[in-house]
């Protein structure tokens, strides 16, 4: 260590005046690798938040986590009781389907629409701290994920009981889904989470869509049913298969709930549910699901840099 | 050879002013294109390095940039042309406990705060200790935030903020808060920072607080730099702060009557100081004599007896020199018409600077408040013996025996 008297007569200085110290460069632009680089360098800032919010979020509750079970489970018994038994849609093991697709896409729903607000609602964070705002959109699908995991748990026991045998030669695909649909998630939240400091809308608009977007996502019904009815019509597959959280939901439901053409619950015939094609085929989809969310992601961040340097003023 | 920490190079900020803020997506539409704003530019064209190991302190009047700049610096504004190079890790202390969450314990808040300065986990842990200790919170810590009292909220906040080992600290007007043993912890702390070579930039509308921490100071007015240097000169950079501050520069003095409006019975007139009326600032050398004049209107047939008090202000509002002559063992001044009362300070030992001059007017027999009236920067005064520095001057002499 060099010690140096500058300044105020003998006062010791710290360090090595011509240590490495990474410099740090505010300026208009930043490129998208810089940005990345600095996401992962505040990656447990990241964890911290995410365990904040799950933290707060149940902190004064009775039934605390329970909560975010009950209500996916009500759902499931609702959309069971009118399709299953008021429609008759005649989906064998109606609910453990039900349950997958739901699973995928709860996580889609809870992590976009915790995201859009995620910069407005920290106003008093993003105004006073210097740190990388996306966290904050990253952190809300960060904390959809464990309320995944707490779901995924919950569709692991109901496969114990309904003695489903997952299919294990296309976990592979359901795993690259997840991976996928979370990256494109965290880069649609950044977008919109930005988007919203300027047009408070995009949150009622975001509901809206998000509703939309579900009944275009094959959760309730089997892709099949779909498919079919575009071949009927000359319309190609792969349309139906743009919604890119589509192939994520059907690789979940090929992995866990693993039927393709079941004999219908409710009268003497196959219904045919999902693609019977091989795991080569949901990799395909899945593939352009990743593929699509790191092109997401990384517009996502160039957008979001762009609009980050009037944040503060104008929240 | 010093390292730059800290390189502003050529930085522009403007923001928009807006009449109406339009945020939501119909009032967008409606008004597409043409949303009415004006431009302002909070810092204009502003270049300065700071070497390693130096203190910076900012000053300027409110809205003159100091905190936009102080803002840009740490990185949560950006700035609108030009960039900012920093060397080390940066901690701004811009408010102290922004972004503890009230639901969560002191210690869950330690991490919180400390990742949001761009600390990890293991960081944090090593310093759990010191920061705990620091904040005097004993077994508070591990209750929630909302149920702190404010000096708690800000011993925490400050001790998270000082042990996140920056090499450049940025501070703004935090050590307005907390009691005053705490502000000196923290003023000690500051101490031992620029012992161990960090640097520091410090803003402040207080010259006194400055002078007393900065190695140097730049002096900031609507976003441009007016001036700076060395504290040690601290008189004129008082005077460029004040200047500054008053919009004196191009208006004339500013003369308020302070007394409940309406008719008075005895009412103040002109000021005069040395023989000239006060209207532009009355320039005297530090340690030389000072003679009011202060003209008294009887607006009444009959006398007034009357009480007078004459007081000098400082730029931070402290009465530095006050005169009463009801406590002067001095018979009630008798206002007839018109009459001068002269006030002759023997000598004003006084450190250069702006001063105010507050002169008020009280009935003698049940010293109600006949009139009172403030001259803003009335005085000026210069002081050419450098090395003496305070409130006073004096003349010293130092020998070594």
């Amino acid at each position: 260590m060099v010690v140096q008297a500058r300044g105020a007569p003998g006062s010791p200085r710290r360090d090595d005046p011509n240590r490495a110290l990474a410099i740090k460069l505010v300026r208009p632009r930043v490129s998208v690798w810089e940005r990345l680089v600095t996401i992962w360098r505040y990656r447990d800032l990241l964890r911290g938040l995410v365990v904040k919010e799950i933290r707060v979020k149940y902190k004064d509750s009775f039934l605390g986590f329970l909560w975010s079970l009950l209500n996916p489970a009500m759902f499931i018994l609702i959309y069971y009781i009118v399709f299953q038994k008021v429609l008759g849609s005649g989906i064998p093991m109606f609910a453990i389907f039900l349950a997958t697709g739901l699973l995928c896409w709860n996580l889609f729903q809870t992590g976009i629409m915790g995201a859009t607000g995620a910069v407005v609602d920290n106003a008093g964070l993003v105004k006073k701290v210097a740190f990388p705002r996306e966290v904050l959109a990253l952190a809300a699908v960060g904390s959809a994920s464990v309320f995944f995991v707490f779901q995924a748990v919950v569709l692991a026991i109901f496969l114990v009981v309904f003695r489903v045998v997952p299919a294990v030669s296309y976990l592979g695909d359901a795993l690259v889904g997840l991976v996928g649909l979370l990256i494109f998630a965290g880069g649609l939240g950044i977008l919109l989470s930005g988007i919203t400091v300027y047009l408070r809308d995009v949150r009622h608009l975001m509901e809206i869509l998000l509703q939309a977007w579900f009944w275009a996502t094959p959760v309730v019904y089997a892709f099949e049913l779909v498919a079919t009815k575009f071949a009927a019509h000359h319309i190609p597959t792969w349309l139906y298969l743009l919604n890119p959280v589509t192939p994520a939901v059907l690789a979940f439901q090929r992995t866990f709930y693993a039927r393709t053409n079941p004999y219908s619950a409710t009268s003497h015939s196959v219904v045919h549910s999902l693609p019977s094609a091989g795991p080569l085929w949901y990799f395909w989809g899945v593939l352009g699901l990743f593929v699509a969310g790191i092109l997401v992601f990384v517009v996502a961040l160039w957008i979001f840099g762009r609009l980050e340097g009037n944040f503060a003023e104008e929240l | 050879m010093s390292a730059t920490a800290v390189e502003v190079r050529r930085v522009t900020k403007i923001f928009r002013l807006y009449q109406e803020k339009f945020s939501s997506l119909k009032e967008r539409v409606i008004h597409l294109g043409h949303t009415p704003y004006e431009t302002f530019a909070a810092l204009d064209d502003i270049s300065f390095e700071v070497e390693q190991g130096h203190t910076l302190g900012l000053l300027g009047h409110n809205g003159s940039g100091k905190s936009t700049l102080l803002k840009c610096i740490a990185g949560i504004l950006t700035p609108t042309r030009g960039e900012i190079a920093v060397r080390g890790r940066v901690s701004a202390m811009l408010e102290v406990g922004a972004g503890f969450h009230p639901d969560l314990s002191g210690r869950d808040n330690i991490y919180l705060n400390a990742t949001l300065f761009g600390l990890s986990r293991r960081e944090v842990d090593a310093r759990l200790d010191d920061i705990i200790e620091f904040a005097e919170l004993g077994p508070f810590i591990e209750n929630q935030v909302k149920f702190y009292s404010t000096g708690m909220y800000a011993r925490l906040g400050f001790a998270v903020a000082v042990n996140m080992d920056p090499d450049v600290l940025l501070v703004d007007e935090v050590l307005a808060v907390g009691d005053a043993r705490f502000q000196a912890k923290c003023l000690a702390k500051i101490r031992e920072f620029q012992q161990e070579g960090r640097t520091i930039i410090f803003v402040s509308h207080s010259p006194d607080l400055v002078r007393s921490v900065c190695d140097s100071a730049f002096v900031l007015d609507h976003g441009r730099l007016v001036g700076g240097g060395p504290v040690r000169d601290a008189g004129t950079l008082l005077t460029q702060l004040q200047l500054a501050g008053s919009g004196l520069v191009s208006s004339p003095i500013t003369q308020r009557e302070l007394a409940s409006p309406g008719p008075r019975r005895v009412a103040l007139g002109e000021l005069r100081a040395n023989g000239v009326a006060v209207e532009q600032p009355v320039v005297i050398e530090s340690r030389s004599a000072l003679e009011l004049r202060i003209g008294v209107v009887n607006h009444e047939p009959r006398r007034a007896l009357v009480h007078v008090e004459v007081a000098l202000v400082n730029s931070q509002g402290s009465s530095v020199l006050a005169v009463r002559s009801v406590e002067m063992d001095l018979d009630p001044i008798i206002v007839h018409a018109t009459t001068t009362i002269l006030v002759q300070f023997a000598d004003v030992p006084l450190a250069a600077g702006i001063y105010q001059i507050q002169v008020a007017l009280s009935d003698a027999a049940d010293g109600e408040l006949l009139d009172r009236r403030q001259w803003d920067t009335a005085l000026k005064i210069t002081d050419h013996h450098s090395g003496v520095d305070g409130v006073v001057t004096t003349d010293v002499n130092l020998f070594v025996e």
